[in-house]
């Protein structure tokens, strides 16, 4: 397939597409979503589910399972779309594991019925139906030295899954900010909080003042408001991507709260 | 275009930290965190010093916790004591939580300093920690999470019972400051259903541990302060053997039937002082051989000033007979 660079075009079309799925703000979860009778709740809840887990998903097949780009970009397309087809994610039981334990553990299967069918593994052998930015992940995967063979396959899951939440949270916060009286915000949050890098790079407050013409004070107030916003974002979808309350709390502690960053 | 793992850590680093209304406070690292909220070290910009900021965990949702955090900080900003922490202000983030500053307390936990300091020492601690409870519960509040690690041990000597954030108290805690007096009581009212059950295993009294809400009381706190004494000064944190007085008060504090413990954390705390002092205490009655060794420990330098006075005086008199 065709790699491009929007990671967000899955099965939408391109006059409608939004930022990145959209998902409902109730407390309702991706797993009750994707049992729904409607076809378009359920095609909406898949859209969040990709856009969340194809980067994990893609680096887990790079790294468990050892395979090769071409390869693990065929299998992630076919994971997806059976997992629509087969409606394997349906069957998640919250009382056994995390949801994201639980797709991991679809995925190791799926990839263990795949290996005694060899033909499945043939290249252009699955179906190509979510266009999504691989060499982007693998050029990740080179810059941080995880070159496939090294380091921690479930921890390698989970960061990629991370980064999906946040990514899709700031596409989100930048999309609701342009052309608005808001988009200040945002600049301001991009030259600070995005700068790549360490904190030596980040411009102070002051400097950054100078640069968007506003003083530092002002500075601080759009950073906590950017901040406070792509935290409830994050914190939305991530609801909506746990099946129960408890989950939710356990996965919001892993991302907030003192763990081992 | 995904982020960056160095983006990604910055994100999940400064997200994680409240943003509070306004530029007084700056937040800075998180110093430590229990069930309901996570403490973080801050600046206090105006008067320029450091202070604690709790804030409600990101992930303990639910009106209930932002409701009982909230309660904490009246609580303690009404308890003014000096083994309670001041809180300074309490207020609501933008995304909802509940949070509180308070004086930023430098010190170690209970279970720590125990482990370095002689039996004394820590029965000393105890006693104000038995103060503290005891004004509390003047006020109509049983903490029912006392146990060593929600006691700090302040670098010069300041001890602070800390985590109200489960008390129960008595009636209302009036908030509007027209009565500008003590939190006004009205029996009959609680905070905790009957059934619901909140505390630690291994410090909860049984009435507590069997969410029997109604029998919670100041002796609730009573067996905590003689399950943490126990914790304290028994052999595996002082060593050796323990003195019968001393697990005689242990015993009484931890009587499974309140009528059997202390009625106060006073008494408690005044028969501890008897045993400090090496004076009998109400909860063991001693024989008198023990009665004996007591006395002879307490007067120890003075007996054997005597006893040496008159073996030199019986010697100096078989001398002169000689």
């Amino acid at each position: 397939m065709t790699p491009v660079a929007d990671a967000r075009s899955f099965m939408m079309p391109a006059d409608t597409r939004s930022p990145h799925p959209a998902f409902p703000t109730t407390r309702r979860s991706v797993v009750e979503a994707i049992r729904d009778a409607d076809p378009d709740a359920r095609r909406g809840a898949f859209d969040v589910l990709v856009s969340v887990y194809w980067r994990p998903v893609y680096a887990h097949l790079r790294k468990r399972w050892q395979l090769q780009p071409a390869d693990a970009e065929d299998l992630t397309q076919e994971f997806f779309a059976r997992s629509l087809t087969n409606g394997f994610l349906e069957e998640y039981d919250p009382a056994r594991a995390r949801f994201r334990t639980y797709v991991r553990a679809c995925l190791d299967r799926f990839v263990a019925n795949v290996r005694r069918d060899e033909h499945r593994l043939k290249r252009g052998g699955g179906a190509t139906l979510v266009a999504l930015d691989f060499p982007q992940v693998e050029r990740e995967l080179a810059s941080s030295g995880e070159n496939g063979r090294d380091g921690d396959a479930d921890a390698w899951f989970e960061r990629e899954w991370i980064r999906g939440l946040f990514t899709d949270a700031v596409a989100d916060l930048r999309a609701a900010c342009r052309d608005t009286p808001r988009e200040i915000r945002f600049t301001v949050f991009e030259r600070y909080d995005l700068v790549p890098g360490t904190d030596a790079d980040r411009p102070s407050y002051r400097e950054l003042g100078e640069e968007v013409g506003l003083p530092a004070t002002q500075v601080t107030n759009h950073l906590a408001w950017a901040r406070r916003e792509l935290r409830r974002l994050v914190l939305e979808r991530l609801q909506f991507l746990t099946a129960t309350d408890a989950e939710f709390r356990a996965e919001a502690e892993d991302l907030f709260g003192e763990g081992d960053r | 275009m995904s982020l960056p793992d160095a983006t990604l850590t910055h994100l999940r680093r400064v997200l994680g930290v409240p943003t509070l209304p306004g530029d007084r406070y700056e937040v800075r690292e998180p110093i430590g965190h229990g069930g309901m909220g996570t403490v973080y070290r801050a600046c206090d910009r105006t008067l320029g010093r450091e202070v604690a900021l709790k804030v409600l965990r990101a992930d303990v949702a639910g009106e209930d916790a932002a409701i009982r955090l909230e309660r904490e900080a009246r609580i303690l900003a009404r308890l003014e004591h000096p083994g309670i922490v001041p809180v300074h202000e309490v207020g609501t983030l933008a995304d909802g939580r509940v949070y509180y500053v308070m004086k930023l307390v430098r010190g170690e936990r209970l279970h720590d300093f125990a482990q370095g300091s002689g039996r004394a020492d820590v029965l000393r601690v105890l006693l104000r920690v038995c103060e503290t409870v005891g004004f509390a519960h003047s006020h109509g509040v049983v903490h029912r999470d006392l146990k060593p690690s929600n006691i700090m041990v302040g670098s010069f000597g300041e001890v602070l019972v800390l985590d109200w954030g489960i008390a129960r108290v008595r009636g209302s805690i009036e908030t509007s400051g027209s009565t500008g007096g003590e939190p006004v009581a009205t029996p009959g009212e609680d905070d905790t259903a009957t059934g619901v059950i909140l505390g630690t295993p291994g410090f909860m009294a049984p009435e507590q541990a069997q969410g029997i809400s109604g029998q919670i009381d100041g002796r609730t706190d009573v067996y905590a302060l003689g399950a943490i004494l126990r914790a304290i000064t028994g052999p595996t944190s002082q060593g050796g053997p323990v003195p019968r007085p001393l697990e005689a008060i242990w015993n009484r504090a931890l009587s499974p039937d309140p009528a059997g413990r202390y009625g106060s954390a006073a008494e408690l705390a005044a028969d501890i002082t008897r045993f400090l002092d090496a004076v009998p205490v109400t909860a063991y009655r001693e024989s008198l051989g023990e009665r004996a060794g007591r006395i002879f420990r307490k007067y120890q330098t003075a007996i054997i000033l005597v006893l040496t006075y008159l073996a030199v005086r019986l010697l100096f008199l078989v001398l002169r007979g000689l």
